[in-house]
């Protein structure tokens, strides 16, 4: 029966009614599930933002460019036969060439290898800021807005008076007095750097809280903790992961101001943002390699990290999909 | 309104506490005290700073004394320069640094907000594509990447503007640009996000419906409500900015208020770095304040919802 | 009676990412002066996009009008410039949105709100336009409606905004009036209030009203004409008797007996098993295959013929051919 109805589809339409033959007004035998299907293939929610986040050419260009800018990070300084720290006096303030690709500084020493020391300064700095953020936000965001009631009153209390406090006023307080260190440079950041996540967290949590397959997990007696792992959590990714691709930048940023206050990671180490402040002087001089590659990746990056965000923003908004 | 307008109040009083009490307690728990005599190595410094921070009492009564000063607007001495008191460095350094905010903030939120509405209005087209590059490139270049570009471009190699100091207005201008590039770049996207929300709201579609002139509902209807996340975030665009003038001042060779703390920071001068500290934050908070009472007067909303709260 | 609005083949598709979704396929209505036709149908079968396109509201793009014509008196206003079609909006036809909680602007006062239609559109002073909205207000039943006007629609209950926006949109004295689903968001007690106000209102003016709804409760209660929409057509059209009483399509019917009714007691609720078409690619036959509980091979393969069954009453469907009521016959 089916085989033939499909038979009849491919012959010629009829273009006039007195054209249809007899029999095509026999009534059919219907099966009833033919009625339920779905035309269009059903895509995950991953898979579907994964689709549009591939579409987005600019996205995808900040994603390669990052994934490209780790590798150097982490490899580039092996090609190099110059180390981060020893200077060669002779050598000092040489334009880039076949021997030095970036030119050298005012102490002789290669700005390539430096560069890719001061990204990884820079990439690990705004990771760690950004995976600190994570932990201490989706907890203290996720109990507040799961919770409730009176620990969430209270619990934002604290957030909005964090919040009133001067990110980088707090930033450099703190850092004038534990000195200035990589280790230190991350606290400062995160201690009142992940209040923006817990406040994303708790809003998403209090939003999906209402949804019924979390009273009825709720119903089961599930415990808490598991009920945020579970189901809080992976409904709440897509925020989080775009505020996390943000922190990033932004911890970058903090870490190049730092250093313009002479708070940033002490010499010989190198981050985009020392490297930068240490060419501020000698810009006008004409050495002008000193200051544009470090000042290129910091924006280079930044820009990266920004659309990709954008793109992400996009392509996990669960309202845009279709 | 009022209730709501006291409770800011009351937030911002213990905003303004917890900062001052910080920075107390953070100077003190810097290693041997900077404020003994090795660090300051002059006797008229250690003279007048033993005096702003009763050094000869104890830490609680030091506290104590300490707040009360804040109160009364007297930030101390400076131990770099005996002649110099914080309250001296701010009444010079201020006036300057706050021309250099306000001509910034206004403006970063003039052509933010236009470059924002043009791209919602046009949106999808090329004019849309620009201005938002734009805008992620505002955001992305640090400002004092900015900066020296600037002043290689315009003023070294073009030699259009002067370069530094704060002299005239042209010396203005391109600090300004440094310095608001960044703000302008958010308010940008902002706009446009906020904007392109409103424009599909029932509202305008009522409007649209009405007949109005697409110019009568963009500015009667959809600006007022998509300026209303701007206006929340103006709180943290000063304080970007305030932060900013740190950096672009040291660059430019403003001798505004940021010069001095960063001199300070540089020199470990740690009356001037608290004294600064307190006093920007202060600043902040209260314009944080004034920025939620706007929003109150701006959302009629907000009004309703307090008064139901009674 | 006088036509005041004749849509001929009307065509709208939407361009979206994942190609063009063809909303309206080919309607045709007509309006009479003083009546009030109901579109009814579910969710997505193309009801609002055909009300919309009336003023040219659909947002465009995407959305756009590719084929036919709408005549409103004597003027195509497809073929009318965005300019030309503002001094329509609001003057001669005017539009009412779903809900009433958000289809007022908050941060405007309602007077403002009233007025500023009468203020582009007629050169009136600032006080006669008052006193007119309050002549409004008075009519669709706001009590106090002076101290009201200097209100901000946050204010109101979501009845009041209903009757606000009602106000709002028959203060130009329109001869159109399209409401798209204007009871959907309401208490079922304020729906009626709201549905005796269309009555009353149309009573002392004599608007044309097009009701768009899902709620066949609504439609029975003031409806002149009804047309059932099916995937972007228009699948039966014929006076409320007609429809409620003889309804030829199984769409229609499918519909009837999937509300309660309270003429026809005893009888089991029947619901319209499956879903629409994906307008994305629609079936060259009847849209409605699949569902039909009466579906015959012709259906699959070729859009049914147009039947008229009275001066009232037409009907796309393959079940009026003589062919197929011979073989239901036998």
């Amino acid at each position: 029966m089916l085989t033939e109805t499909k038979e009849t589809k491919d012959q010629h339409t009829p273009s006039t009614s007195s054209e249809i033959p007899d029999e095509w007004f026999k009534p059919k035998e219907k099966d009833a599930e033919s009625a339920e299907t779905v035309v269009r293939p059903s895509l995950s929610y991953w898979q579907d933002a994964w689709r549009r986040l591939r579409g987005n050419t600019l996205a995808m260009g900040g994603l390669i460019f990052l994934i490209v800018l780790g590798l150097m990070a982490i490899f580039g300084p092996i090609f190099s036969p110059y180390t981060v720290s020893d200077g060669n006096l002779p050598e000092q303030n040489l334009p880039p060439s076949a021997d030095h690709w970036f030119g050298t500084d005012n102490l002789g020493r290669d700005v390539f290898t430096r560069t890719w020391y001061g990204a990884r300064i820079s990439l690990f700095v705004g990771l760690m800021a950004a995976i600190i953020d994570f932990f201490i936000g989706v907890t203290y965001g996720g109990i507040a807005g799961y919770k409730g009631g009176r620990t969430d009153n209270v619990m934002m209390r604290i957030i909005e008076i964090l919040y009133g406090l001067p990110y980088l006023l707090v930033v450099i307080l703190l850092l004038v007095v534990l000195g200035p260190s990589l280790f230190t440079i991350i606290v400062a950041l995160t201690v009142t750097g992940w209040v923006g996540m817990a406040r994303i967290v708790r809003g998403q949590v209090l939003q999906i809280k209402q949804n019924e397959f979390v009273l009825a997990s709720q119903s089961f007696g599930t415990k808490t903790s598991r009920i945020i792992r579970k189901n809080l959590l992976p409904n709440t990714m897509g925020p989080i992961i775009v505020q996390m691709t943000l922190t990033v930048p932004t911890a970058i940023f903090a870490e190049a101001f730092l250093s313009f206050l002479g708070l940033g990671i002490q010499s010989p180490f190198a981050s985009w943002g020392v490297m930068a402040n240490d060419a501020l002087g000698v810009i006008l001089s004409g050495d002008w390699w000193r200051l544009f590659f470090p000042a290129f990746f910091i924006s280079a990056t930044m820009f990266a990290f920004n659309v990709l965000g954008d793109g992400l923003q996009d392509a996990l908004d669960p309202k845009l999909r279709r | 309104m009022l209730k709501y307008i006291v409770k800011r109040f009351f937030l911002m009083i213990l905003t303004i506490f917890i900062i001052a009490t910080l920075t107390f307690f953070l100077m003190n728990a810097i290693p041997g005290s900077p404020f003994n005599e090795e660090k300051t190595s002059n006797a008229v410094v250690q003279q007048n700073l033993e005096k702003h921070f009763n050094l000869d009492k104890p830490l609680p009564v030091q506290y104590v004394l300490y707040l009360k000063s804040i109160i009364t607007f007297d930030f101390g001495p400076s131990i770099k320069q005996p002649t110099e008191t914080v309250n001296s460095l701010l009444g010079r350094g201020f006036p300057i640094s706050a021309e250099l905010g306000i001509w910034t903030i206004l403006v970063a939120l003039i052509s933010g907000i236009t470059l924002g509405v043009v791209a919602a209005l046009r949106h999808n087209k090329l004019i849309d594509y620009t201005a938002m590059t734009i805008a992620v490139l505002g955001i992305s270049i640090p400002n004092f990447v900015l900066a020296t570009l600037v002043i290689q471009v315009i003023a070294v190699d073009l030699k259009l503007l002067p370069a530094a100091t704060w002299n005239s207005p042209q010396h203005m201008i391109l600090p300004i640009i440094a310095l608001a590039t960044g703000p302008m770049a958010i308010i940008a996207r902002l706009t446009r996000s906020s904007m392109l929300e409103t424009l599909t709201q029932d509202y305008i579609k009522t409007a649209r419906a009405k007949g109005l002139s697409p110019f009568k509902i963009v500015v009667k209807h959809a600006l007022r409500n998509a300026l209303m996340p701007v206006v929340t975030i103006l709180g943290t665009l000063l304080a970007g900015v305030l932060t900013g003038t740190f950096v672009i001042e040291k660059i430019f060779a403003i001798p505004g208020m940021g010069k001095y703390f960063v001199q300070g920071i540089n020199q470990r001068d740690y009356p001037v770095i608290m004294g600064t500290t307190v006093f920007y934050s202060t600043f902040l908070v209260m314009m944080l304040f004034l920025v939620d009472i706007m929003y109150g007067v701006l959302d009629p909303r907000i009004k309703l919802h307090k008064k139901g709260g009674e | 009676m006088e036509k005041i609005l004749d849509i001929k083949d009307l065509h709208v598709s939407f361009t979206t990412y994942g190609g063009e979704v063809q909303a309206v396929r080919g309607v045709n209505l007509d309006l009479h002066k003083g009546e009030t036709l109901a579109i009814v149908g579910e969710s997505g079968c193309g009801k609002s996009v055909t009300a919309s396109s009336i003023m040219k509201l659909i947002p465009s793009p995407p959305g756009k009008i590719t084929k036919g014509s709408i005549h409103f008196k004597d003027q195509d206003l497809t073929k009318m410039s965005n300019k030309d079609i503002r001094k329509i909006r609001g003057v001669d036809i005017s539009m009412i949105f779903q809900d009433p909680m958000t289809a007022l602007n908050p941060t405007l006062t309602v007077g403002d709100q009233l007025t500023e239609g009468l203020k582009q559109h007629k050169k009136i002073s600032s006080h006669d336009a008052n006193e007119q909205a309050i002549e409004m207000l008075n009519l669709v039943g706001i009590p106090n409606p002076k101290e009201r006007m200097k209100q901000h629609p946050h204010q109101f209950s979501g009845g009041m905004r209903q009757r606000i926006v009602i106000a709002m949109a028959l203060i130009c004295e329109p001869e159109l009036l399209i409401a798209d689903e204007p009871t959907t968001a309401l208490d079922v007690t304020i729906q009626a209030q709201i549905l005796q106000l269309f009555n009353k209102i149309q009573e002392q003016t004599g608007v044309s009203i097009i009701l768009i709804t899902h709620d066949l409760g609504v439609v029975a209660k003031i409806a002149d004409r009804i047309a059932v929409m099916y995937a972007g057509k228009v699948i039966e059209v014929g006076t409320r008797r007609e429809i409620f009483y003889n309804p030829q399509h199984p769409y229609t019917q499918g519909l009837l007996n999937s509300v309660p009714r309270l003429d026809q007691r005893g009888d089991q609720l029947i619901p319209i098993n499956g879903t629409p078409p994906d307008l994305f690619s629609p079936p060259k036959g009847c849209p409605f295959t699949a569902r039909c509980p009466k579906a015959m091979e012709v259906c699959e393969n070729v859009y049914p013929v147009h039947t008229k069954l009275s001066d009232t009453q037409e009907v796309d469907c393959w079940l009026q051919d003589e062919r197929a009521k011979k073989y239901i016959a036998t």
